[in-house]
């Protein structure tokens, strides 16, 4: 098994060998979650802290679980951006949070780089639960999971990754991770909601959906980031749909076996068809949520033992 | 007369465009004709093969006075500039309130007289850098201030801009504009691109920046002014830059040294000490400005000195404070395009100290008899490595913390008189 790394901040910093290890670590979590007592003690005896920066019910959600299902201390911080402007800075934050010795601090934040920021400063492992646009690394770890799950594989697959990708970490996390393990992607998107660069990221680009979707065996939709939005990116959500949402005739040019996902929560008619997202034949969206807690226990299992390994190398300064 | 005389130099001359051995002769704080046969002198330093050039003019430097002074403050940045061997700092009126009353200038001139580096100041093109009221441009230039301008602060008014430049022409003043679209760099940290996409980062197109200098030059053909781009970064604005020239437009144009010398992969991990406005461009950008200022169609070099501290630079990339120390790195920075054969010494020269003095009407930057004697001894070639707690800056944020660089400054002079030599800082006047 490898797994070296002390903090997981983006998947671009992991090896196809650790983002395999994850997911089988996972694969025992899953069935762990699936028993009545559903119990582990991975990380009995530590803290852990959940800092949001940024609402989200969800993810917040699936982590206290992950941590409390690994026998964790947790705590929920909503550290919403009133407090941030009573003049506390990120870094005051997150000192004054050391000092209480957690172990695992998970941090979303509505700025790139905030998770790589705290983790130059504390002692604890960091998982980043998203940071501004740039990664949302469990959320691709899930994702993976589910399409291993669902395809028995995780490689030479087409992937269409559909929606607003320019605002979104989720996409980038995905097309590292899915560019890692060798699968051929496809942006779809309308450019302007295409990030600027996009056709150097490894990946086809296709502005209309339906030649986009054409073969594929995974169709990833993405949530339309209406609170993101600064400015005029599309005409309106009805034109969006017309063009961009996933409905049945659209989809009917992936591969009769494709799968669909969604990193939710959903706009049900503006990026995906209600309809679709509940046919349990298509939709893989509530097995996404179920891997979500065991991906999370399962990185959460591994950064413990990394840090728990690096403090046993410590000498300690005094004993009681 | 006391008379000063350096032996064995390589004397830099920016002027003819030479690198030659020999020695220059001050008397009386001015470079003199060096008569035959003169070997008397009060003073005799021997350079012992070391290269001399007129000091460097520093266009662009920023002051955190007033309102800033815990980021700098005029001794701090005279010591800083003064190991940088640097003799004039033109400095930003983007100071908290910003210099935009002939009031303001007295106050900052007055504070500027304990620095043994010269200074000058330019001064805001309109009240309160907010692009609306045109500032007592009159009044300014003849408390002394060399130059207009709103920094970073694009006027976005087209009608203000045009009217400001009007009427600075009518006055024989230059105003010195920051070329960029304001609505398309609003909010950016990065310049796009994949890089910036793959952080995560809010960017500006490269594009931005043509588009601001197209329109400034197009105001400039209407009014006739003395109009100087403060930093030209990338290749899409070199043809406008070329075409207004060829045209006979009054224009001229400077780069910082970071975007001479560093790109925008140089961020790495949301490094904010290489946060700068605008933001670090791609390799090709930073390739084709560089062939510019070898080609002279880039005129000036300068640091674009801004001291952060270090609380407004431990943010997160995109709350983090733009702008890096550059007094102390800029020939160090500098002689780098020279290692590398981009450009030779004079031409460096000419970009550091010749052009920029003559573009902002300023003694300096000649080795001619009757200028100041504004000098700086350096070595080129010595090798080390920056400490960032080294600087003399009240602020530390610079991008070349830990950089191998060459050239070190052996002595700055200043009207004949030593400032600075290694080790031990000369006393302030």
């Amino acid at each position: 098994m490898t797994f070296g790394a002390q903090h997981l901040l983006g998947i671009e910093d992991l090896r196809p060998e650790e983002i395999v290890t994850v997911l089988d670590l996972a694969e025992r979590y899953v069935a762990l979650n699936r028993q009545a007592k559903k119990h582990a003690d991975a990380l009995a005896g530590m803290t852990q802290i959940n800092m949001f920066f940024e609402a989200s019910t969800r993810t917040q959600a699936s982590f206290e679980l992950a941590g409390k299902r690994l026998g964790a201390d947790v705590m929920n911080m909503e550290v919403q951006a009133s407090s941030i402007k009573k003049g506390e800075t990120l870094i005051d934050t997150a000192m004054t949070l050391n000092a209480m010795h957690p172990d695992l601090l998970v941090v979303r934040h509505p700025h790139s780089g905030a998770a790589r920021l705290l983790a130059e400063k504390v002692d604890c492992a960091v998982l980043n639960a998203g940071d501004g646009r740039h990664e949302h690394p469990t959320q691709a770890l899930l994702d993976a999971l589910t399409i291993r799950r669902a395809k028995g594989r995780l490689h030479r697959l087409t992937v269409a990754i559909c929606g607003d990708i320019a605002h979104s970490r989720v996409a980038r996390s995905n097309i590292l991770l899915l560019g890692k393990m060798e699968n051929r992607i496809r942006l779809v998107a309308p450019p302007t909601l295409l990030p600027a660069g996009a056709a150097d990221l490894g990946v086809e680009i296709c502005e209309d959906m339906r030649r986009g979707l054409e073969g594929a065996d995974v169709v990833m939709m993405l949530r339309l980031q209406k609170e993101r939005m600064d400015g005029a990116f599309i005409p309106s959500e009805r034109e969006y749909f017309h063009r961009w949402g996933l409905d049945a005739d659209k989809l009917a040019h992936a591969r009769p076996d494709a799968i669909v996902m969604h990193p939710g929560p959903m706009n049900r008619g503006v990026e995906i068809d209600g309809e679709i997202a509940d046919d349990i034949n298509r939709s893989v969206i509530q097995d996404q949520v179920e891997m979500g807690v065991a991906v999370r226990m399962a990185v959460m299992d591994l950064l413990a033992r990394n840090l728990r390994a690096r403090r046993a190398d410590r000498p300690r300064e005094f004993t009681a | 007369m006391k008379t000063l005389r350096f032996e064995n130099a390589r004397i830099v001359d920016p002027e003819d465009g030479t690198v030659r051995k020999g020695a220059i002769v001050v008397a009386d704080g001015l470079i003199a004709a060096e008569t035959a046969g003169d070997a008397h002198a009060d003073e005799v330093i021997d350079c012992g093969g070391a290269c001399l050039a007129p000091g460097i003019v520093d266009i662009g430097v920023k002051i955190g006075e007033p309102g800033e002074r815990h980021k700098e403050s005029f001794r701090s940045a005279a010591a800083a500039a003064a190991a940088g061997g640097v003799t004039t700092m033109v400095v930003r009126p983007d100071t908290t309130p910003p210099i935009d009353t002939p009031e303001m200038l007295e106050f900052v001139t007055r504070r500027a007289a304990v620095s043994p580096v010269r200074i000058r100041h330019m001064c805001a093109l309109t009240k309160g850098r907010e692009g609306r009221e045109m500032a007592e441009i009159g009044f300014l230039l003849d408390a002394g201030a060399v130059a207009f301008t709103d920094g970073d602060r694009v006027v976005r008014d087209s009608r203000v801009l045009s009217r400001c430049m009007r009427y600075a022409r009518g006055l024989g003043a230059m105003v010195v504009g920051h070329p960029q679209d304001p609505d398309l760099s609003a909010g950016a940290a990065a310049t796009s691109g994949k890089f910036a996409s793959l952080r995560g980062l809010p960017a500006v197109p490269a594009m931005a920046e043509r588009m601001g200098l197209e329109r400034d030059l197009a105001l400039v053909e209407m009014t006739g002014v003395a109009y100087h781009a403060d930093q030209i970064t990338t290749a899409a604005a070199l043809a406008p830059l070329a075409r207004a020239r060829d045209a006979g437009l009054d224009v001229t144009a400077g780069v910082s040294i970071h975007h001479l010398t560093l790109n925008e992969f140089d961020v790495g991990d949301y490094r904010t000490f290489f946060k700068v406005k605008p933001p670090l461009r791609a390799e090709r950008d930073r390739e084709a400005v560089v062939a510019a200022l070898a080609d002279g169609l880039i005129d000036i070099v300068s640091s674009m000195h801004t001291p952060q501290d270090e609380e407004s630079k431990r943010l997160p990339f995109e709350e983090a404070a733009s702008g890096a120390v550059g007094l102390e790195t800029l020939l160090p920075a500098a002689l780098r395009l020279v290692h590398a054969g981009h450009i030779d010494l004079p031409a460096l020269f000419a970009a550091l100290s010749t052009k920029p003095a003559r573009r902002f009407g300023l003694p300096g930057g000649s080795l001619r008899p009757g200028a100041p004697a504004d000098l700086v001894l350096f070595d080129p070639d010595a090798p080390f490595v920056l400490d960032r707690f080294a600087l003399h800056s009240k602020s530390k944020n610079t991008p070349f913390d830990g950089a191998r660089l060459q050239g070190k400054v052996l002595g700055t002079w200043v009207g004949g008189r030593r400032i600075f030599e290694p080790e031990r800082e000369i006393a302030h006047a």
